[in-house]
């Protein structure tokens, strides 16, 4: 008989498994994490979770025994049947009492399991079709840096620490005792001191095995051994990253439908994900506006409706304010996000102009905004659309070099063509901050 | 309480190390060999964290097997279910092999331990070694090793080969597995050990004969008629055969050698848990007598706490509960205690038989020791056989068992057979076929193949009691067997007494 510990054999083992598992699934977990994504708040966006995926796209198939012809039943339990009595047939087809009232029979249908943060995220970005570099950078955030973090008994010369070896020197030579230099000169100096007055003879050859036995010593002990050297490690770190601040801005009257809500909820998502890899505290604002413009919780933003006209000027006082209020720019990093339709009353696209100019886009480090639109609108032939009130304001902006950027997004797929912007185009002052 | 150590008393508390462990071991065996007359393989105790307990479950209770995706998938629905809390895990997996390998988890108190040991290292380790189904079917000494081999074998084929062509092989071969034993006598014991040495051998011999001039011939040439070849293949069909996987294995035209042995790999490996799935109820009830007997005569030589014992008396009676069939907890018979009901039953007509148990079972009422009784139906017995045998009136009584049919053709269903004079045969009868791979699965064949033509799988259900086969899922599974045979696949629903087509399934292979 034996026991084994098996407790400490390497974990993972089904991770292979897991891997193959989730490739065969993929489309119906790209769904279920699609769906996962839709549901949950823009801060949790990035962690993993239980999803749930039909059944039929990943089922085993085996011969098996469908429903009809004769079955038996052997029961346990009876109460008052007797030989030949009849039972109605429970509902729901097979017969024989309770055998279809298992607890598992209810959840035949959907298959539940917990994925991991990286499996959702890397599922979640796959399904805004990122590019693989992109994605990496998403999901290992920024480069680190080196930090010192103690010694090492090998590494390069110029790692040398030297007090640490010297330190480890002294104590090994203390330890072995290794007789110290200046012991051995006051020996010699006494040998020599009593050969010249010709003194105890007796003495000086005990003295002379001492200075024998000395120097035997300093020479098998050596001032620096190999055991002592130690260089300085260093240790890869995230780079200690500055504070950043996200505003959502979005129009919510109501020619914008749940779609458009959604997709720029993606948008949304996407940014806080990648503000969340390079500064180490984010903080959303989110601002609504209709004809006018409120501070609100996440909640309220996404789901409630508002009715009333649209004056895009409004938010941006509301976002100047807060600014003003809560994040110096000097202290935060300041990234704008705004969604709309497109529309605006008309006389107000010289005044969002203005404040963009003047008041906002000098403090953002990036300003984007994106027009959602109906997925249907989408090349539909003979309704050629001019381009939006807002559009064509902000496209004056652009023209004339305003920092941000600008998209028509129609489907999520067409997310990500935004965003690439935001990689492409970084001013020096934000890699600085880092 | 006290802190001397009671000299006899095996362990205090609930905590445990590994001397602990060998101290209980080496009690149980005392009393299992000793006392009971087990005979056992050597044990092989493992302990093992609740994570390698998620993934020993996901590969079907077997240390090292292959991959494939849906083991993965099975880990990641009990995980779920786990973080839920909707399920616990098992106490102790136990696998038939020499040695006899038994995990246990490291979360179990002292007394779980206990039962984990008395249950799975002696209870399930002797009906391994004893039972006949087994000692014929299986080769315990060699599973592990085999095993070992079937998971080299197939990353191999997966590197040489590509994950994606293996995976479509191993999906296929799955959907067969339910129909890739042999149910009647094997010609000779499976040898596992050989089969790494059988599949070398073959290879060497290929990488022998290899000569890269052969490869320089046209390829028409590689494949040259065969002419006169077919009669004598016919003949070599072995048909009609219940053995889909081993007919696929054998005989499908256009496989690689290595998808062969692959498909070999997935048929001895449903050959070797086709036994478990025959004697589920008695191994189980085997297991649980054990455990019963061993730590009850435990706690009477006070080598177990009271306390312990009260935790043991808890497991064991959740262990055997069988809700009544309208109990919203009702989900079939519970194995575990059908077994234990009737072997425990069996020890009570030893002792104190009744003038009924006299006359149904003649031959050993009241012969005082069940031991050798017990010992015989564990050896000599599957389910079905060991219900047919040993159920008595008195516990069909017990149990309160009635025997309902439920005819699709009737607008009702009636009661067939309840537990009393007139009944008990029947319902005996009933119940036992519930036990028989034989009567509850399809009973499917290949009965013949069209060579001269375009080598058309003909198969067969022979259907039994009207029950015709899931419809959608047999496409799929024919799907699967078509894109092995890679020729048309029928299969034939057939009444087999009157020889009538019920229904007819067609199926092409999937195009290359």
């Amino acid at each position: 008989m034996q026991i084994l510990d098996r407790r400490l054999n390497p974990r993972g083992r089904s991770l292979p498994n897991r891997q193959r598992f989730l490739r065969r699934a993929k489309s119906l977990v790209q769904e279920a994490v699609r769906e996962a994504s839709a549901k949950r708040d823009i801060r949790g966006a990035d962690e993993g979770g239980e999803v749930s995926i039909p059944l039929h796209g990943i089922r085993e198939p085996s011969f098996h025994l469908g429903q009809g012809g004769v079955r038996d039943h052997v029961l346990p339990g009876n109460k008052e049947y007797r030989e030949g009595d009849e039972i109605p047939r429970p509902p729901g087809g097979e017969g024989g009492g309770g055998s279809e009232g298992s607890p598992d029979g209810g959840g035949e249908d959907s298959f539940r399991f917990v994925l991991s943060r990286e499996e959702f995220l890397d599922l979640f970005l796959d399904d805004l079709e990122l590019p693989d570099l992109a994605k990496r950078r998403l999901v290992e955030g920024a480069d680190p840096a080196w930090q010192r973090a103690g010694f090492q008994v090998s590494g390069s010369p110029a790692n040398l620490a030297l007090s640490r070896t010297m330190r480890n020197s002294l104590s090994r030579r203390i330890a072995l005792r290794r007789p110290r230099p200046e012991a051995v000169a006051a020996l010699q100096e006494e040998i020599a001191r009593l050969e010249a007055l010709d003194g105890d003879a007796e003495r000086l050859a005990e003295l002379r095995l001492e200075l024998e036995r000395m120097v035997r010593r300093t020479q098998r002990v050596p001032w620096i051994d190999p055991i002592d050297v130690r260089y300085r490690r260093f240790e890869p770190v995230p780079r200690p990253v500055a504070q950043a601040v996200m505003f959502c801005l979005m129009d919510v009257s109501g020619s914008m439908t749940e779609d458009m809500k959604d997709l720029a909820k993606r948008f949304y998502t996407l940014l806080y994900i990648f503000l969340q890899r390079r500064y180490k505290h984010v903080e959303i604002v989110f601002i609504r506006h209709t004809h006018e413009a409120s501070e609100v919780d996440e909640e309220t933003f996404f789901h409630s409706r508002e009715t009333g006209g649209t004056l895009v000027s409004t938010a941006l006082e509301e976002m100047q304010k807060v600014v003003a209020d809560r994040y110096p720019p000097a202290e935060w990093n300041i990234y704008a996000a705004q969604a709309s339709d497109g529309d605006n009353a008309a006389g107000d696209s010289q005044r969002t102009a203005r404040l963009l100019i003047d008041s906002i886009l000098p403090v953002c480090q990036y300003y984007a905004y994106i027009e959602v639109g109906r997925e249907s609108e989408h090349g539909m032939p003979g309704f050629p659309r001019g381009p939006t009130d807002l559009w064509r304001t902000y496209e004056q902006l652009v023209a004339a070099g305003a920092p941000m950027a600008m998209k028509k997004v129609r489907h999520r797929r067409e997310i990500f063509s935004v965003f690439r912007e935001l990689f492409a185009r970084r001013p020096e002052g934000q890699e600085a901050q880092a | 309480m006290s802190i001397t150590l009671d000299d006899r008393m095996l362990y205090q508390g609930a905590e445990w190390d590994f001397t602990t462990l060998r101290r209980i071991h080496d009690a149980c065996e005392e009393i299992a060999l000793g006392e009971l007359g087990l005979e056992v393989y050597p044990n092989r105790i493992e302990v093992i964290s609740a994570e390698q307990m998620l993934d020993a479950y996901a590969s079907t209770g077997l240390p090292l097997f292959y991959r494939h995706w849906s083991f993965g998938k099975h880990f990641a629905h009990h995980e779920a279910m786990y973080r839920r809390g909707l399920r616990g895990l098992a106490y102790e997996i136990v696998i038939n092999s020499d040695p006899c390998l038994s995990y246990v988890m490291e979360e179990n108190t002292a007394t779980m331990q206990a039962l984990v040991i008395a249950h799975a290292a002696f209870g399930h380790n002797h009906f391994f070694r004893n039972n006949r189904l087994f000692r014929d079917w299986t080769d315990a000494r060699g599973i592990l090793d085999y095993l070992e081999f079937a998971r080299g074998y197939v990353a191999q084929c997966e590197e040489r080969h590509g994950e994606a062509a293996v995976e479509r092989l191993l999906d296929s071969a799955h959907a067969l597995m339910t129909h890739g034993v042999h149910r009647q006598r094997p010609r000779r014991i499976p040898d596992l050990k050989r089969e790494e040495e059988r599949e070398r051998e073959r290879r060497q011999h290929d990488e022998q004969v290899y000569n890269v001039l052969w490869r320089t011939l046209p390829e028409k040439a590689s494949t040259p008629p065969q002419r006169g070849e077919e009669e004598k293949r016919r003949a070599l069909l072995q048909l009609p055969q219940e053995n889909v996987l081993y007919f696929l294995e054998k005989m499908a035209p256009r496989l690689e050698p290595w998808q062969r042995e692959i498909i070999r790999i997935v048929r001895n490996i449903a050959q070797y848990f086709h036994p478990q799935r025959q004697t589920k109820m008695m191994n189980e009830g085997c297991a649980t007598y054990c455990h019963h007997r061993i730590l009850g005569r435990l706690h009477e030589q006070g080598r177990i706490s009271d306390g312990a014992w009260l935790e043991i008396i808890h497991s064991h009676s959740s262990v055997i509960l069988q809700p009544e069939f309208d109990d919203p907890r009702y989900g079939g018979m519970n194995p575990y205690a059908l077994g234990f009901a009737i072997m425990e039953d069996i020890e009570r007509i030893c002792r104190t038989p009744t003038e009924e148990d006299r006359e149904w079972f003649p031959d050993w009422a009241g012969c005082g020791d069940p031991m050798p009784v017990l010992r015989e139906a564990w050896a000599e017995y599957r389910d079905e056989s060991f219900i047919l045998q040993f159920l008595s009136p008195h516990l069909m009584r017990k149990l309160k068992l009635f025997h309902v049919r439920d005819d699709s053709a009737q607008p009702v269903m009636r009661v067939d057979a309840i537990h009393d004079e007139g009944g008990y045969r029947r319902l005996r009868r009933a119940l036992a076929q519930q036990y028989d791979p034989a009567w509850t699965d399809a009973d499917i064949q290949v009965v013949d193949v069209d060579l001269g033509g375009d080598r058309r799988l003909v198969l067969e259900h022979r259907v039994n009691a009207g029950r015709l086969l899931d419809e959608q899922e047999a496409r799929q599974v024919l799907r699967h067997m078509a894109s092995l045979w890679s020729y048309d696949v029928l299969l034939q629903e057939v009444d087999p007494t009157t020889g009538a087509v019920l229904k007819q399934h067609a199926v092409a292979p999937p195009r290359a």
